[in-house]
């Protein structure tokens, strides 16, 4: 049955490996005005300027940005997960759940600015009861940003947590219900540790592409909030600087990847 | 199955009989009609794309194969970098015989950019100001000047404006010259000083900047969400163009500061790699005849560089001021040159902190 793995080592190969190599490999050569704008000769290239804390303020800052998106996910996600894994019409929940990915996320995003933009609908129903004469600048912030996030990354919390509750042995909460233990104490040592596999995979699911998102803080976000992605953007569009935007990419998908191995070791078989 | 290969090679000449080009240029900027004109009169077929931001663009030049044929790179900071990087084909005069009808003034404008002009022609042109929402301003701040960059880098004006909103294009290539200019300052400083003296003014603004556009100011401002714009003048014509026909009573004005308005080109462009050299010939040289040129500045509002389009321009816009604006404007208006790469970084760090003080 091993050859059937080989389908995905291939695609892992093609398409995962060999672009991160060679961005990794333009990391190590110099800006030039040349097509591509590349040259040698090969050293430490981009790498070499990655010690600016320019660079280190915005990793930190997405970071940030990625935990309390997950942490907010979470929060939203778990109640719904669970009432969704326990509910008799999950199937029909689960794809309401996916019903947003059947359109272009760049459109749903374009939506949230015609709520928030000062004549958008939220702006219209304040003025309409009388809450706010003058528009409320709702639209490029922290939190309507953050909005977007979690908006567009719940579902990627929501069905990996969904699927390991759904699957979890009812039966040990029973016992645990029969042996005196109230609801909050089944939940607490029963079914929120049963179901910690497919927190941790939805956690990862949502915090590992938030770290590197660009589309969702530049349409809504604040203008100066400084994010790892369009950091790597101006360094690979406003100054030119191939090498500097590919090492910091690489660095940035090195600093993902390893944690999320190490998760996935520790995880119990 | 040997025959089914042979009618194979044989369909592929009888398919490239059927001669293409494929265009890259600025969105809302043509005229429609002119790419019905040019496939009726030529046979050649028009694939037509477009883009909202010259990162975009450079970006697919400089990673070569981009597989267009004409591009319209704005002349700096892009089309002088693609000249420098060699990623443009030189252009045959011979082919363009429409090219002699140019403004030669203009053209020597452009040669800072491109030694000898050997890379692009003048498309359209114009220039950085502001655009104005007369009747909100003068509600908010009644006594603030109209014609200069004070009304905008002028701390006190510019907090009285943001009580109706000011806008900015989120550009560091544009706005950073603007505020050296009007600083007194050599628009292409690299200089720290002069940058951290630019760093101070905007800072001093920040508060009262409202949003940061790229490309979607015409819609906030035919909107009228905002007052005080600083942005391309074509976009604030277009605006209210289009403010006008939505009769809300939004009326928008152009205004090119008496400190000096960057002068900017668009350029039309082949990219040395083009599938179709040729084709891309013919249609720089369509759309320089002067009618057809005519009919691109009556659509978009943007000055072309063909002065024997004159007669053919609607009068609305020809004596529309912010679109061709007199002499003694003209005489101060100012263009810029090459940016070197660690002073583009410089820049765009200046930019993100500026941006991230609000």
């Amino acid at each position: 049955m091993r050859w059937l793995l080989g389908p995905s080592w291939v695609w892992l190969l093609l398409f995962v490996a060999a672009p991160a190599a060679i961005l990794a490999g333009i990391g190590l050569l110099n800006p030039a005005d040349t097509v591509p704008p590349l040259a040698g000769p090969i050293g430490l290239g981009g790498y070499g300027g990655l010690a600016d804390p320019f660079y280190l303020r915005a990793c930190l800052g997405s970071l940030a940005v990625a935990a309390v998106t997950a942490a907010l996910c979470l929060l939203l996600g778990y109640p719904m997960a669970l009432a969704i894994a326990r509910s008799a019409r999950r199937r029909l929940l689960l794809l309401l759940v996916m019903v947003p990915f059947w359109s272009g996320i760049l459109l749903r995003l374009i939506a949230w600015i015609g709520i928030f933009r000062d004549e958008g609908l939220l702006n219209s129903a304040l003025r309409a009861l009388h809450l706010s004469a003058e528009p409320v600048p709702l639209l490029h912030s922290d939190a309507t940003m953050l909005v977007g996030m979690v908006y567009c990354y719940l579902p990627f919390l929501i069905l990996p947590l969904e699927a390991r509750l759904a699957t979890a042995d009812r039966r040990l909460e029973q016992a645990a219900a029969d042996l005196g233990a109230g609801p909050w104490q089944v939940f607490r040592r029963v079914t929120f540790p049963l179901s910690l596999p497919g927190v941790r995979a939805g956690l990862a699911l949502v915090a590992i592409p938030v770290s590197g998102e660009y589309v969702i803080p530049e349409l809504l976000g604040a203008a100066g909030t400084p994010l790892i992605g369009r950091v790597i953007w101006d360094e690979f569009f406003q100054s030119g600087d191939w090498p500097q935007a590919a090492a910091l990419a690489t660095t940035l998908l090195a600093g993902v990847l390893l944690p999320a191995a190490l998760l996935q070791r520790r995880r119990p078989r | 199955m040997r025959l089914l290969l042979a009618f194979m090679l044989m369909a592929v000449p009888a398919m490239a009989q059927q001669r293409v080009v494929n265009v890259y240029n600025w969105s809302d900027y043509i005229d429609p009609y002119a790419v019905a004109r040019f496939e009726r009169e030529t046979g050649i077929k028009l694939l037509y794309d477009v883009y909202d931001s010259l990162e975009i663009l450079e970006g697919k030049l400089l990673a070569g194969k981009s597989g267009y044929d004409v591009v319209v790179p704005t002349s700096e900071p892009s089309f002088s970098k693609l000249v420098r990087s060699g990623a443009l084909l030189p252009l045959d005069r011979a082919k363009l015989p429409n090219a002699a009808g140019l403004d030669a003034a203009l053209m020597q404008q452009v040669a800072t950019s491109d030694p000898g002009n050997a890379h692009g022609v003048i498309y359209l042109w114009g220039t950085i100001g502001l655009g104005v929402n007369e009747a909100r301003l003068r509600a908010v701040a009644p006594d603030a000047p109209r014609d200069s960059w004070d009304l905008l880098f002028k701390p006190e004006w510019a907090r009285k404006a943001a009580r109706c909103g000011i806008t900015m294009m989120d550009s560091a290539i544009d706005v950073i010259p603007t505020v050296l200019k009007y600083l007194g300052k050599s628009p292409d400083s690299a200089d720290a000083g002069d940058l951290a003296l630019v760093e101070k003014t905007l800072k001093a603004i920040r508060p009262a900047i409202r949003s940061f556009a790229s490309g979607g100011a015409i819609e906030t401002m035919a909107a009228g969400e905002t007052c005080v714009v600083l942005s391309y003048s074509g976009d604030v014509i277009q605006a209210a163009a289009r403010a006008e026909e939505a009769g809300k009573g939004v009326k928008l004005r152009y205004i090119a500061p008496q400190e000096g308005a960057q002068l900017w080109f668009d350029m039309l462009a082949i990219p040395k790699d083009a599938p179709h050299p040729a084709e891309a010939l013919e249609f720089i040289n369509f759309i320089l005849r002067p009618d057809v040129m005519a009919g691109i500045t009556n659509q978009v509002r943007y000055p072309n560089a063909i002065p024997a389009t004159a007669k053919d321009i609607a009068p609305d816009i020809a004596g529309d001021p912010g679109v061709y604006p007199p002499a003694e404007q003209r005489a101060r208006f100012f263009t810029i040159g090459p940016v070197p790469p660690e002073a583009a970084r410089a820049r765009s760090r200046l930019w993100a902190r500026f941006k991230g003080n609000g």
